[in-house]
């Protein structure tokens, strides 16, 4: 027999989870079939909505033909990017029509972002107002961004306090004075100075950030000293770094450490380190391993527990195991090497894209693993890309294409399935990277698959 | 690794062509495109006096990149056939290469971040190092495989985080037994004592024949602190009490199996610790699956290998295993699926002999297998049949997921199954380790930390409204009593409460 649920969402990021919770509040019984732990461990924390509309044509038209890898393309070519917006929603009719956005309409992305304000809770800011927050980042540039870990909250890019940014010799990927310099340089309103501490160094050169965070959380002494007060009296003599206008000293407001400050504990942390220092101090986003990530995907996980939607991870679902009149009736899930059968009224795929291996590639194609849908590509392969590294990749909007409800479309452009919706990277038509919209999208997309699976199942 | 399911087609291939190392189906290299494993060392555990490798296939075989070790063709019919059949084994005759699977990590560090010793020892180098990257280091022959592997506990935790499928507890359970074998001293106080812990079924069928006086004996004043001088076993630990009588003996008693029924057969995988510590899991397994109608077989079985595993005793392991390969599969050939109350039993059998061992039919043990509340719940309707039942005395649990059924997608099992049941209050403690992970915590020297990654689970469990702990797993029950003093039950044994 089959594992039932009315609704069968597959994939465990943050679409999937918002789909799951949407459609469970329309009172379907929900499952979630994950094969790996959620890939929102790998994620920034940060959740963008539209950042950028990227130029996708040239200034001036290009030659005949298709845009191929082996044109000379002049950069200059390229308008640049129009950003970083102040409303994000104010760019979504310069979108592609093929965008997400533009098929789903800007009320999916508010509603979106609704539920993600409910789930969140006290742990994200930003949704007082549609505008995007400007937020320093790991790489030290500034990121428009919708919301944001309350942790990273005091190091907003648009208030004017001066800034103290603080890294360690151990953490290599990371240069607290290269950081300052950039941020300085993008001209932010605020005086910054960047120092490098010795507290890392009490552990090996290569310690995980995990291991920094739990000693953190458990205020473990180091050489005697417990952790949270070795930190701050390393950062201490370094808060009047910062040089004014006049080359003045400046007593620094607020300090940002790598987002390492605690795990279970983080609030705690924070605020012991503010009270020590008399500073706010923040936490600035990072890429995996990210802790923002992982505090998010718990949160979000008790989410899922609270709404009653069953979950699972570590098996794959592989394909279709049974269809009929254009409905999927059942799937397979591998649990170790054995298929068994899960059947629902209709399934929502959020598997994530090229990076989350929701598309599956080679030489030949780009295909959709789990249900075969199709996903629209050039033939000829040297039409996925462009020679600009940072220009307008069609590869980066592959995808499975979606109808107004999120159902996903065969070549013709019609339902694929009438059972069956899309959400996440796996959707085609937005270039995520470029435009700063990938949580926006996950969400958008999201809500809208989930309800409707939820309408499908119970109509 | 991706485990082909291809039929027997592959094997004629790489019978006859010795260049296709890889063995994958002869396709034409591609100009410019390394062809994976061609040029490399070829991956391989070798047992320095060769004991096990006569009763193994030849050692001309060339390697494979995994594939079917299938004695009835990977299908589900339990005719078997001796030509389906693709090697993939630690020990000569066809030997690993995890050449794909380096290749496949693309460093996003989850595995790392995942990691539960990693998160306590910043002496540990993690997951990635332990896996593709010491991988890569060891193609160079004068290479040693760094000591730090004995520190990683085989949680496998690495596995169910890696977004990219490389198979890192294969490439831990790899190095390790490579480490064991090679480089470390057969005299050594920390080899005998891995030794004994991983051969716990050997010293625990001593000890249940004589169950009280072992007993006493562990309760001896000073008998613990004497077995961390002498052997390294942490003091602080108490030694499990072994049952007077085990499961087989009552088992034996009972006369076997209460139901017949050709159609609905189970063999019952109980495992070295229910039947020596802990026979009411099992005698609730029976009582349930006689229940819901299975007629209960109970083969003659070892140690499934998992602290073997974890300690690099592969060959103990291995024959262990064709012991558990050959009675099992005889029990498929009457049509039974084989059964585990033991998480780690079930991920062993599933997971870790196809990957490390090249045994006949051992593709056919591994997709029969499953765990025993997680075949109930795909083969019963165990939602109506729960639905509206009522524990006669109303419990909270707190339950702990144990990392190796997080494995196997069954993390969330307990709780879900038991959502309706009156009078039952299930809280999920949170999806830290245990800690202690077989027999990692065992060790005098990695008892600290073993407490350390499960102080945050105690502490959920504290926090957690029942005073009766939940788990699948033996020892994560273990170190749940231990850090809480609260009585541990299997989810089993609930389920026995509430239907049987």
């Amino acid at each position: 027999m089959a594992i039932d649920s009315d609704v069968l969402v597959v994939g465990g990021g943050l679409a999937a989870v918002t789909a799951a919770v949407a459609a469970a509040r329309e009172d379907a019984d929900v499952r979630l079939v994950s094969h790996k732990s959620s890939t929102l461990r790998q994620a920034s924390g940060l959740i963008d909505a539209l950042g950028y509309v990227p130029a996708t044509e040239p200034a001036t038209p290009l030659r005949e033909g298709p845009p191929t890898a082996g044109r000379e393309l002049d950069r200059d070519e390229w308008p640049d990017p129009e950003g970083p917006l102040a409303d994000p929603f104010a760019g979504i009719d310069r979108l592609t029509e093929s965008h997400p956005y533009r098929i789903l309409g800007a009320d999916a992305l508010r509603e979106g972002l609704d539920l993600f304000d409910d789930l969140a809770g006290d742990a994200y800011r930003g949704d007082h107002t549609d505008r995007n927050a400007l937020l320093p980042t790991f790489g030290g540039s500034v990121k428009p961004t919708a919301r944001y870990p309350a942790a990273a909250e005091a190091g907003i890019a648009s208030d004017d306090r001066p800034m103290l940014v603080v890294g360690f010799r151990s953490l290599t990927e990371y240069d607290a004075r290269a950081f300052a310099g950039r941020l300085e340089a993008a001209g932010v309103p605020f005086d910054v100075a960047g120092a490098e501490v010795a507290f890392a160094e009490a552990f090996r050169a290569d310690t995980k950030i995990t291991r920094v965070a739990k000693a953190l959380d458990r205020d473990e002494p180091i050489e005697g000293t417990p952790a949270r007060e070795a930190l701050a009296k390393a950062v201490a003599p370094h808060l009047h770094d910062a040089v004014d206008e006049s080359g003045g000293v400046d007593r620094v407001e607020r300090v940002g450490f790598p987002a390492f400050l605690g795990d279970e504990e983080g609030t705690e942390v924070r605020a012991e380190l503010a009270d020590r220092l008399g500073a706010d101090v923040f936490e600035i986003p990072m890429g995996p391993p990210s802790l923002p990530g992982l505090r998010l995907e718990d949160r979000l996980y008790d989410a899922l527990d609270a709404e009653g939607v069953r979950f699972e991870t570590g098996n794959p679902v592989v394909g279709i195991d049974a269809a009929a009149d254009g409905q999927i009736e059942t799937v397979s899930v591998d649990r170790k090497g054995r298929e068994t059968p899960y059947g629902a009224d209709a399934f929502v795929l959020a598997t994530g894209g090229l990076v989350g291996k929701g598309l599956d590639s080679d030489r030949e194609g780009v295909r959709e693993p789990v249900f075969g849908l199709h996903v629209d590509q050039p033939d000829d392969r040297y039409e996925w890309f462009v020679d600009d590294a940072f220009g307008d990749q069609p590869y980066a909007r592959f995808g499975v294409g979606i109808d107004a409800d999120g159902h996903p479309l065969d070549a013709d452009g019609e339902a694929a399935y009438d059972n069956v919706f899309a959400a996440g990277g796996v959707v085609s038509g937005a270039d995520v990277a470029r435009e700063k919209s990938a949580s926006g999208v996950s969400l958008a997309t999201g809500i809208v698959a989930g309800r409707q699976a939820a309408t499908e199942a119970t109509q | 690794m991706t485990r082909h399911t291809d039929d027997g087609e592959t094997d004629e291939a790489t019978e006859t062509d010795t260049e296709d190392v890889d063995g994958s189906k002869s396709k034409t290299p591609v100009p410019g495109v390394p062809e994976a494993g061609r040029d490399e060392q070829p991956s391989i555990f070798v047992p320095d006096d060769g004991e096990v490798s006569d009763e193994t296939t030849s050692p001309e075989r060339p390697a494979t990149d995994g594939g079917v070790e299938s004695a009835t063709g990977g299908s589900d019919s339990a005719e078997l056939d001796p030509d389906a059949y693709d090697p993939v084994d630690v020990f000569p005759g066809g030997d690993l290469d995890l050449r794909e699977g380096a290749d496949s990590c693309y460093k996003c560090t989850s595995c790392d971040t995942s990691c539960p010793v990693a998160e306590v020892d910043e002496e540990f180098p993690g997951p990635k190092f332990q896996g593709p990257e010491q991988w890569r280091l060891k193609r160079k022959e004068d290479h040693d495989i760094d000591e730090s592997i004995t520190s990683c506990s085989n949680c496998m935790r690495c596995d169910d985080a890696c977004p990219s499928s490389v198979p890192l507890s294969q490439m831990h359970n790899e190095a390790r037994g490579q480490f064991v074998e090679e480089q470390m001293e057969k005299l050594s106080r920390e080899y005998i004592r891995n030794r004994i812990l991983s051969n716990y079924r050997f010293f625990a069928s001593i000890a249940s024949r004589v169950p009280r006086l072992a007993n006493a004996v562990a309760k001896i004043p000073g008998a613990m602190t004497l077995g961390e001088k002498v052997l390294g076993i942490a003091g602080e630990r108490e030694f499990p009490e072994f049952a007077t009588q085990t499961f087989r003996e009552w088992w034996r008693e009972r006369g076997g199996a209460q139901v017949d029924n050709p159609d609905k057969r189970v063999a019952y995988f109980h495992g070295c610790y229910s039947n020596y510590n802990t026979p009411e899991v099992g005698k609730a397994m029976v009582r349930v699956y006689e229940h819901f109608g299975y007629e209960v077989m109970v083969p003659p079985q070892k140690c499934s290998g998992t602290p073997m595993f974890a300690n690099g005793m592969l060959k103990d392991a291995r024959r262990h295993a064709e012991t558990n390969v050959e009675n099992l599969v005889a029990a498929i050939g009457e049509g039974a699926d084989v059964i585990a109350s033991c998480t780690s039993c079930s991920l062993s059998l599933r997971q870790e002999y196809p990957e490390l061992f090249d045994i006949h039919g051992i593709e056919d043990v591994s997709e029969h297998t499953f765990e025993a509340l997680e075949y109930l719940r795909i083969h019963e309707d165990l939602e109506t049949e729960l639905a509206g039942t009522e524990l006669a005395d109303e419990q909270s649990f707190a339950y702990h997921a144990p990392c190796h059924a997080r494995n196997q997608g069954l993390s969330r099992q307990a709780v879900e199954t038991f959502r309706d049941v009156e009078g039952v209050e299930m809280e999920d403690v949170g999806d830290s380790c245990s800690g202690i992970s077989g027999t990692y915590g065992w060790k005098e020297e990695k008892y600290e930390k073993s407490m350390e990654i499960g102080a945050e689970m105690f502490e959920h469990m504290e926090d957690a409204e029942g005073d009766v702990g939940m788990t699948e797993c033996p020892t994560c029950a273990m170190q749940m009593e231990h850090g809480t003093g609260y009585e541990i039950k299997h989810p089993l044994q609930l389920l026995e409460d509430t239907v049987a």
